[in-house]
């Protein structure tokens, strides 16, 4: 079916493009919150992407911790400190143009690289297939020890949040 | 069925990545800074996601570490925005070029 894998080819491509507008978006809208709303939209298509690189089980994670948790979270800190960021105020500092000569050149480096690089795409790693149950096994194989190590990570840094974001308590008399 | 070619995923994730630095290094707000950075782990995660599925031999490799980077990226999240908090409530701004406390 040609015509099927032409379509889904383009589809593709439109897919990353509208990424790329709405991470656009992120960096140069002045409305913070539009700007949240944009990360919102470029993290969706993202989990798009990976459905269609067959990473099904990345993608459901990518909506539920990026979109779901991360998301919210920016957007409740914009709404705490939204007060004095109103629409008067300069968003960017006066260092565009160096970062966009800078970038320029960044990007086209990498991109002679990369279209250089005799990169090894083997046949037998275009057919394998990953499952599920192969990551879980992986998850508490291979990799249980960075697995630990992340979930302690996760609870320092939680117990972390709490104690930074915490109100000041006046001290109670002894 | 693989329909794009790597270099071609490669050069979006570039794309993304030097997106996102051009935000970190443009914008004054915090969380706007945040944000960028957010863009730019996502970027990495797709090449992560993107080698695994092309060139890997063990196929679960790049989609684990995928994980923990998401993993990573919330607790970044969280951390971050809690310092910003807590900064906006000592001295009532997020603008990132106004906390020159510790600047000479």
């Amino acid at each position: 079916m040609p015509i099927l894998e032409i379509a889904a080819k383009y589809t593709t491509y439109a897919v990353m493009a509208v990424i790329l507008v709405f991470a656009l978006g992120v960096v140069t809208l002045r409305n913070l919150f539009h700007c949240a709303l944009c990360l919102a939209a470029a993290l969706i298509g993202t989990a798009v992407l990976y459905v269609v690189l067959q990473a099904e089980y990345l993608a459901a994670i990518q909506i539920l911790l990026y979109v779901g948790a991360v998301v919210t979270l920016v957007i409740f800190a914009i709404m705490l400190t939204e007060h004095l960021a109103g629409k008067t105020v300069r968003q960017n500092n006066s260092q565009s143009l160096p970062a966009i000569a800078g970038l320029l050149g960044f990007v086209s480096l990498l991109t002679a690289l990369i279209l250089k690089t005799p990169w090894p795409v083997t046949p037998t790693a275009l057919q394998a297939k990953v499952l599920v149950m192969g990551l879980g096994k992986a998850l508490m194989g291979d990799y249980v020890f960075p697995f630990e190590v992340i979930s302690i990570v996760l609870i320092a840094a939680l117990i972390g949040t709490v104690v930074i974001a915490k109100k000041d308590q006046p001290e109670e008399k002894a | 069925m693989i329909i794009l070619p790597l270099p071609h995923i490669l050069i979006f994730s570039l794309l993304l990545f030097a997106i996102g630095i051009y935000g970190a290094l443009v914008r004054r707000n915090i969380i706007g800074i945040l944000i960028s950075i957010e863009l730019m782990l996502n970027a990495a995660n797709i090449n992560l996601i993107a080698f695994s599925k092309y060139t890997s031999l063990a196929p679960e490799t790049g989609q684990i570490f995928a994980l923990f980077v998401i993993a990573i990226a919330a607790t970044a999240a969280a951390v971050g925005l809690a310092i910003v908090l807590a900064l906006y409530r000592v001295r009532k701004t997020v603008q990132a070029d106004e906390v020159h406390l510790l600047k000479w």
